[in-house]
């Protein structure tokens, strides 16, 4: 019965590896991939040194640079699958190919995620290794809580993927949109789920839409498991570990019940309206 | 009898190509809401991130105003890089390049008309983030000369759509890197564009190195104009004076427009005499 599913999502995470790193050299590969990260940390570095007078000790920094090294991830794996979606029905117009073959879309597009999660992870390691090497981040290696770390990101790469199934059903509906789609929504989201900044400093009546997000939850989990509370730049004080931690499974579970059945919609509609095959010239 | 047909040549079929190649693009949104929506909301919010940064860290409100500025100039260089300088790639892709060299009109009008169209969707976008961006977050604005203002925006623009010219010819000897390239052209230019900071906070050999691309002057100038004496705070941010940022932004039009002129002539003979215009990079 797993076997679809299986070989769906491990053929899709192979093609999906190809696509990303078969274009260029290994080492131009490598440095494509971490030159944009790396950047927008320095955008983060700049402003910050420049207001503060280069007080990179404070614990609003590491939350910054943490946050944003993390947010890669989003990008990555949830924009991923929408991009997946958009390029194979417009780019490469083997989407209509996949359909007709033994092959779960979801998985597909899943595997296609992962494939981005791979190359992310390398960039985001890069990042914080910049960030404790020249900032001086308070992360030791030895006090970091792995177990939390490693619950948190698996529990994240299966909630941005389920965003990711769930953008991918609106690329599929969205022919002339479906290139942005995924970019727009990550950068939305940038700003509501204090990936660089702590959310009690949005407008009282946007936090609760931060609130709402399971990234925000992962986004705290991650920094504490790697640096420990850091009292007064913490979104949820009054929230233990475990607290978080359920609350982030718990909107896992309800995102992803949401996302397999906006995505099933959504397929059964561009099946109904021709749009797998349809391609824009966008 | 034959019917009479009237047929446009010289200038007449110069004005008429940039119009019939601008028409697309202006009117290809006003059918496609959607996609306005997501081109210019999504973006805009993404931005407000590093408003709320600024907000964190207790910084003068002048930077949120330099923020909203650099976001909507940056309306320019994503499309300068997206609708610009990859478009004759994208257009080879699929198929109708070939169709632009064998048509009898001039290949310098069908990029000025991609040039004006995606000029006038990008004021509409950076004049909805100058507005709401006012609006959220009660810039002042402090103009110390309006027509030196639209000069520096002008020429701003001017060099940025020759360098966007110039780039359409060099990208066509890209293969599928083309797509990563303008990728990688997006954040680590706005970092070295000081587009959310002002440019002097960078040292002046990379302030100066990054003079090349046309959005650090046009920024540095308008935001020197714009938020007179740092704003508020009194601080002094430019980099050069304006008047010397707009004779640079003069000579780089110059320059971009020769080179874009040259390098047309160039693409053309050599796809002619190589026969790549057909050549596509799936």
């Amino acid at each position: 019965m797993l076997e679809t599913p299986w070989r769906s999502f491990k053929t899709a995470t192979w093609l999906g590896w190809q696509i990303e790193s078969n274009w260029t050299q290994p080492l131009l590969f490598a440095l494509y991939s971490i030159v944009k990260p790396l950047a927008v940390a320095g955008i983060l570095v700049v402003l910050y040194g420049l207001v503060t007078g280069g007080n990179f000790s404070s614990p609003m920094f590491a939350y910054m640079y943490l946050g944003n090294a993390f947010y890669t991830y989003v990008g990555a794996v949830m924009t991923g699958m929408a991009y997946a979606a958009a390029e194979d029905r417009e780019r490469y117009q083997t989407l209509r190919s996949i359909y007709v073959a033994p092959v779960d879309i979801r998985f597909y597009l899943a595997g296609r995620g992962v494939a981005r999660f791979v190359t992310a992870s390398v960039t985001v390691a890069i990042t914080i290794a910049v960030g404790i090497i020249f900032f001086h981040l308070p992360i030791r290696f030895w006090a970091v809580r792995w177990p939390l770390f490693l619950i948190t990101l698996a529990t994240g790469v299966v909630m941005l993927a389920m965003m990711g199934l769930m953008l991918s059903g609106f690329a599929l509906l969205l022919p002339e949109t479906s290139w942005s789609v995924g970019e727009g929504v990550a950068g939305a989201l940038y700003l509501f789920s204090g990936a660089i900044f702590p959310i009690d400093v949005l407008p009282r009546v946007l936090r609760p839409i931060g609130f709402a997000m399971p990234i925000t939850y992962w986004l705290e989990l991650l920094r504490r498991s790697l640096m420990g509370s850091a009292p007064g730049i913490e979104t949820f004080p009054r929230l233990s570990d475990l607290d978080l931690l359920g609350i982030l499974v718990s909107l896992t579970l309800l995102l992803s019940a949401a996302a397999l059945f906006i995505f099933h919609s959504c397929d059964n509609m561009a099946r109904e309206r021709g749009l797998i095959d349809r391609t824009s010239g966008h | 009898m034959s019917p009479h047909l009237h047929k446009d040549v010289g200038w007449r079929l110069f004005i008429r190509t940039v119009l019939g190649r601008a028409y697309p693009r202006v009117f290809g949104y006003a059918r496609e809401p959607v996609k306005l929506l997501i081109d210019v909301a999504l973006p805009l919010i993404a931005l407000f991130a590093y408003v709320f940064v600024y907000r964190a860290i207790h910084a003068p409100e002048v930077f949120i105003g330099y923020v909203i500025l650099g976001g909507a100039m940056s309306a320019y260089w994503i499309n300068v890089l997206w609708g610009m300088s990859s478009q004759f790639f994208w257009e080879r892709q699929i198929g109708n390049l070939a169709l632009y060299v064998m048509a009898p009109s001039s290949l310098m009008a069908i990029l000025l008309g991609m040039a004006i169209g995606g000029i006038v969707i990008a004021t509409m976008r950076a004049a909805v983030i100058v507005l709401l961006g006012a609006w959220f977050f009660h810039i002042k604005f402090m103009v110390r000369s309006i027509p030196m203002v639209g000069l520096v925006f002008l020429l701003t623009v001017t060099a940025l759509y020759a360098m966007g010219m110039m780039f359409a010819s060099l990208f066509l000897l890209f293969g599928r890197e083309a797509r990563h390239f303008v990728e990688l052209s997006q954040e680590p230019a706005y970092l070295l564009t000081g587009t959310y900071f002002p440019i002097k906070s960078l040292n002046f050999w990379v302030a100066s190195a990054a003079s090349l691309i046309p959005l650090t002057l046009g920024l540095d100038a308008m935001r020197q104009l714009v938020f007179a004496s740092g704003g508020a705070s009194g601080m002094t941010m430019g980099f050069l004076s304006p008047k010397i940022e707009c004779a640079s932004l003069l000579v780089l039009s110059v320059v971009f427009l020769v080179g874009a002129h040259q390098s047309l002539k160039h693409m053309e003979r050599l796809a002619v005499a190589e026969g790549k215009l057909t050549e596509t990079h799936a």
